[in-house]
């Protein structure tokens, strides 16, 4: 499938976006790495829904607004952008850093969410349980520490970046220090508010994730009403690179377990 | 010419292979590392060294802060200053300097200053500095808010030391309902500001602004660019009106002194290539943290890095050619530091005598042999 480049303007914010599926609104919000290429999972979504992957303000070729200063205000600002876009129904999808937005942005105001996918998400910190320290991996540790297969890292390493290419990846690491240094990728308030997420939810973990241990998915389970842990094995901090398939798979299945179902006509009782 | 000695305080007994099992001597080198009685001696050696540059005629003693790292034992610099006031009668006494950013309410350095400079009746110089990159992964602080949380601690600690308290202060970083000082400095209108930089032109042209005037010193760069970044201070003073003195104008070297180059260079080796091969090394992830320096500036180290290729060991020799550190016979360092000091017009001289392994017999001679041969040819 083709995806669709554009920019989108909300309110005086203009930023990069990817589109491509028809169906019901999903929207993609990615971890700190930034946006990335239009992947196979996004095409498995986009099958059934029309995706929606925009590159958050301050990443990339997005504007970067200086006040624009943590989380929160990125998760106001995606209010604002879905707002905008008017759909009552939208399922959000986040990963990592994007899965702490999306949280942050669900105890806000979930009026109109269908649904929250959580990939290893940022956000909430379990006391005892170190997470790894992105900013002081030099690179290669980082591409060996983000997979649990190895040749995906050992590809990772081989590319060398063009200019323009290691532009953009420095423009992205400055925003996820901005937004991730301290509290070290989480926002202590969260965790409190976290009951607040009244949509079905669902939470996916690499089972061998050595940036976010799986030990975090179970907390989100404990906190979020309802929502449904699953481990994906075989798997580091890029369940939809490393595990498209299955991660594809789960989200897809979640989806239609919420999907609206058409009404039955009832039958009509007769006095 | 005013000259400094200034001291890192290194721990010196550091197990050089144990250190190399680690990614830098910086904030995840074990503190098991670090025995306190070898430390203790290290810090009594260190403050005898201080107080004897005194006695031989520095104008200026000087100190600085470092955070989890053997390169400086100096986590609270102003403690050692403290320590110096009571050992010394009329030296200045220079912290160069505190690192502004990583403190959550820099209140508390403006009333150490003042306490400092109190207890010492006018003889303290600050610094104010955003310490190096490292700094921000031994403390949490976001490197993102470094400028931000610099400018405006720099502003609280001066109104706090200028305008009649109480008053409130508004920031982004730093909210405080009553900064009223006590107690005031000694000096008036406040103790002297320097600003030690590895240079950056945003930092020149703050420092050099007609209000401020702050003194400028580059730190650890090879001759061209401390002559590059004080002709830069120059100019820029020239665009604000008027023309910088050279008593605004430093640079700080490590200087070694020995009868001949060729002992010099034998005498210092170990020292000079313990300091940047070990005690200062650090990957780049540690000294650049994302948003520590503007984008622009992270994006043009990186092409200079690139363009330098891949980092070897530092070499004596190197170091010598470059001019990062000045070593050799009394006349071969008169003559180098004389040429740096006409292409600058800089009036200060930040000496460092005692770098890395450099042992407590060398450091001596090299401090008697600077105060008697090289100090007086520059004095003016």
């Amino acid at each position: 499938m083709t995806a669709q480049e554009r920019r989108h303007k909300v309110r005086d914010i203009s930023v990069r976006l990817l589109q491509g599926g028809k169906g019901e609104t999903l929207i993609y919000l990615h971890g700190a790495a930034g946006m990335p290429a239009w992947l196979p999972f996004f095409d498995a979504l986009a099958a059934r829904h029309a995706v929606l992957v925009p590159e958050h303000p301050g990443f990339g070729a997005s504007d970067g607004p200086a006040w624009m200063r943590n989380v929160g205000d990125v998760a106001m600002y995606y209010l604002d952008f879905l707002d905008e876009m008017g759909s009552e129904r939208v399922h959000l999808v986040g990963h990592s850093l994007g899965g702490w937005i999306a949280a942050e942005l669900a105890v806000r105001n979930s009026s109109r969410l269908a649904s929250l996918a959580l990939i290893a998400p940022a956000g909430i910190r379990v006391k005892g349980v170190p997470t790894g320290d992105n900013f002081i991996w030099s690179p290669e540790e980082a591409a060996r520490n983000l997979f649990h297969d190895q040749t995906y890292a050992e590809k990772m390493l081989a590319q060398t970046p063009t200019e323009e290419e290691a532009d953009l990846a420095l423009t992205n690491r400055f925003m996820a220090a901005k937004l991730g240094w301290e509290p070290r990728w989480f926002n202590p308030g969260l965790e409190r508010w976290l009951h607040r997420v009244p949509v079905p939810t669902l939470v996916l973990w690499g089972a061998e994730d050595k940036f976010l241990p799986s030990r975090y998915a179970a907390l989100w389970g404990e906190r979020v009403p309802g929502a449904k842990v699953e481990l994906i094995g075989e798997c580091g901090h890029l369940p939809h690179i490393e595990q498209s398939g299955a991660t594809a798979m789960k989200i897809l299945k979640f989806l239609e377990s919420v999907a609206v179902k058409p009404k039955r006509p009832r039958a009509r009782r007769t006095p | 010419m005013k000259f400094t000695f200034f001291h890192l305080m290194p721990y010196r007994p550091l197990d050089l292979a144990a250190r190399h099992k680690h990614r830098a001597g910086w904030v995840v080198l074990p503190n098991e590392l670090y025995d306190p009685h070898k430390g203790a001696e290290e810090y009594h050696s260190y403050l005898e060294q201080l107080s004897q540059a005194e006695e031989l005629g520095f104008d200026i003693i000087a100190v600085n802060e470092h955070h989890q790292t053997a390169y400086g034992m100096m986590p609270a610099p102003n403690l050692i200053a403290s320590a110096l006031i009571q050992r010394t009668r009329k030296a200045k006494i220079a912290i160069l300097g505190r690192a502004l950013p990583l403190v959550n309410n820099p209140i508390n350095i403006a009333e150490e200053f003042a306490m400092l400079d109190n207890l010492s009746k006018g003889r303290i110089i600050t610094g104010f500095v955003r310490g190096i990159g490292n700094e921000y992964h031994a403390t949490g602080i976001n490197p993102y808010f470094s400028h931000e949380r610099f400018q405006e601690a720099h502003d609280l600690i001066v109104a706090a030391w200028t305008r009649p308290g109480p008053f409130a202060f508004e920031g982004e970083h730093y909210n405080l309902r009553y900064v009223n000082l006590w107690p005031r400095p000694y000096q008036t209108p406040h103790p002297p500001i320097w600003i030690p930089s590895m240079g950056s032109s945003e930092t020149i042209r703050w420092a050099a602004a007609p209000e401020r005037k702050y003194t400028f010193l580059v730190t650890f760069a090879g001759r061209d660019l401390v002559a590059r970044y004080l002709n830069l201070y120059r100019e820029q003073a020239r665009q604000f009106g008027y023309e910088a003195s050279g008593d605004q104008l430093g640079w700080a070297s490590p200087v070694y002194v020995a009868d001949t180059d060729e002992r010099a260079r034998e005498e210092a080796r170990a020292g000079v290539e313990t300091l940047f091969n070990d005690f200062l090394a650090v990957p780049w992830e540690m000294l650049m943290p994302p948003g520590y320096t503007s984008l622009a500036s992270m994006k043009n180290t990186i092409k200079v890095r690139k363009a330098l290729g891949a980092q070897k060991r530092h070499r004596l020799e190197d170091l010598m050619e470059s001019g990062t550190v000045v070593v050799g016979s009394p006349r071969t360092v008169r003559e180098q530091l004389e040429r740096l000091r006409e292409a600058t017009g800089a009036n200060n001289l930040v000496t460092m005598l005692q770098f890395g392994v450099l042992d407590d017999r060398l450091t001596r001679r090299n401090m008697e042999l600077f105060a008697a041969e090289v100090m007086p040819h520059l004095r003016n």
